[in-house]
């Protein structure tokens, strides 16, 4: 009986944490118009969160797409379907890879700063200096940063893929000597533009996720060294299993 | 000006109660601060000197009671009545609490910037004269880590009052500053509240600094006031707990001791 009182106990609070974040990201949503006003705080943001992360992604994503390259390589030159690789490659990046590895290293990268730094805002003083100044924090940290990360991470998610199928290129057509023309008119053929909207919108649903995660967990970090590290920690964690969650979720319901 | 801010007191508080869990930290407060004139709130730690200046500045809704700040009832304004009474305040917080991410400059014309549409060159000529005040224009644009203590406690007051508040709250203006910085923050506050006829609360427990800069001393003990008078009055009282704080005696009224079992029996079980 104690188990299941603890299981329900700690389901509970699931809920309700789920619920908190949800009253929170409507707080942020009613804020958004008069953020998107002020666009150089939001740029700065993009800054922070998508250009500083540019590295990371691209060097990742060369990694992954050469990987990709060579697996599907060795799958498809069984069945000496080698010439399809082109396409094995985009679809899978596009639909699959770039979305959801572009999130989970955004959560590592970007995430975790942005939690960590509302965090030690908050334990500072800083945002609750803000508020007897009269200006929002909400409106002034955590709605640029948000936005910032939203739009951050499509954006990346496209620069992964576009690197990852130069990846893919380099083992198939440098390396393995698969023909340079079959590998880009097959990806023509068997790529539909619904393909690339599929990943365009998975990364634009993880990128709102990822951003309220963070944000959440750094403005509501107890003041406190241990709670910031906390609510980083809890910021890659939540984002890792919500992200993969969503995406299966999306996918089930596109497919 | 807002309707009410002509009467004579800046703040009234009346009956306020405000509890933690079972816990009342205030229980049943009642507060005058007159216009123009330097309030002290001292007090034992712990006792909610700083829930007190948060229920003032709205960050806190009290249990019970009124709060008359500037002639508003805080607990009954929505958010946007709020920020326009916070707009007519200053608050210097406890480790100064400077934007990390803006220079020394940024961080005096914040509020400038958040809450007006002044110019440039007139932000510029304001920050410039209320840096000037309290010493350190030449620091201008220097990042707040590289301030020290009291240099980061300057900046901020001159961030509190760059939008030229009737009203400056002081949270533990003094705590962990040297002796000289003690000194200037002391006579900045005096000098501000003089100069720009604002009225002043100073919550603090450093008695020495206290008593020689305000008109008013209020001492807070188990959610009331219960002493408030000028400074010789207290200094002279027979009352044994504001004797126990003003001499600072280790045990008095207020224990030494945190309350706990008995200690024979705690020891030997």
């Amino acid at each position: 009986m104690n188990f299941l009182h603890t299981a329900l106990e700690q389901l509970l609070g699931r809920l309700r944490k789920l619920g908190a974040v949800t009253l929170f990201f409507g707080e942020i949503l009613v804020r958004c118009p008069a953020g998107l006003k002020r666009p150089r705080l939001v740029s700065a943001q993009i800054y922070a969160s998508g250009v500083l992360s540019l590295v990371i992604i691209m060097v990742s994503g060369f990694f992954v797409g050469m990987v990709i390259g060579l697996q599907a390589y060795d799958s498809l030159s069984r069945l000496r379907q080698e010439d399809i690789l082109g396409a094995g490659v985009a679809l899978t990046l596009l639909k699959e890879l770039g979305p959801v590895v572009t999130a989970l290293l955004f959560a590592g990268r970007a995430g975790t700063s942005l939690a960590s730094e509302i965090g030690l805002m908050g334990a500072t003083e800083q945002l609750s200096a803000m508020e007897i100044m009269a200006v929002d924090p909400l409106q002034r940290v955590v709605v640029p940063r948000f936005l910032g990360g939203a739009i951050a991470v499509p954006l990346l998610a496209a620069v992964f893929s576009a690197i990852g199928i130069l990846g893919a290129y380099f083992i198939g057509v440098v390396v393995m000597g698969v023909d340079g023309g079959e590998f880009w008119s097959q990806m023509q053929e068997y790529v539909d533009p619904e393909d690339i909207w599929e990943g365009v919108w998975k990364s634009v649903v993880f990128g709102i996720a990822a951003s309220l995660i963070a944000v959440y967990e750094g403005y509501h970090a107890p003041p406190t060294a241990e709670g910031v590290g906390m609510a980083t920690t809890r910021t890659v964690v939540t984002t890792s299993i919500i992200v993969l969650i969503l995406d299966y979720l999306i996918t089930a319901f596109l497919l | 000006m807002t309707q009410g801010s002509n009467s004579e007191n800046a703040i009234e508080i009346r009956g306020l109660v405000f509890r933690r869990g079972k816990r009342a930290i205030l229980d049943g407060l009642d507060l005058t601060v007159p216009r123009g004139q330097i309030a002290a709130i001292m007090g034992p730690s712990g006792t909610g000197k700083t829930t007190l200046l948060r229920l003032i500045t709205g960050q806190l809704q009290p249990d019970a009671g009124s709060i008359r700040v500037l002639g508003e009832e805080v607990p009954a304004l929505d958010r946007h009545q709020l920020y326009a009474l916070r707009r007519r305040m200053g608050m210097l917080f406890q480790n100064g609490a400077l934007l990390t991410d803006l220079n020394v400059f940024e961080n005096v014309a914040f509020p400038l910037r958040e809450n007006t549409e002044l110019p440039d060159e007139l932000i510029r000529h304001i920050v410039l004269t209320k840096l000037h005040a309290v010493g350190l224009r030449g620091a201008a644009l220097l990042e707040p880590s590289e301030l020290s203590g009291g240099m980061g406690r300057r900046v901020a007051l001159a961030r509190a009052m760059v939008m030229d508040p009737e009203l400056l709250l002081y949270d533990e203006p003094f705590s962990g500053l040297d002796p000289i910085s003690r000194g200037v923050v002391l006579r900045l506050i005096r000098m501000t509240n003089d100069l720009l006829g604002l009225t002043s609360v100073v919550v603090s427990h450093d008695i020495e600094e206290v008593t020689s800069v305000a008109d008013v001393v209020n001492v807070i003990s188990e959610g009331k006031v219960i002493a408030s008078g000028t400074p010789e009055v207290l200094e002279n009282s027979d009352a044994e707990i504001v004797r126990q704080f003003m001499t600072g005696a280790p045990d008095g009224p207020v224990p030494f001791h945190y309350p706990a079992p008995d200690y024979r029996e705690d020891l030997l079980g």
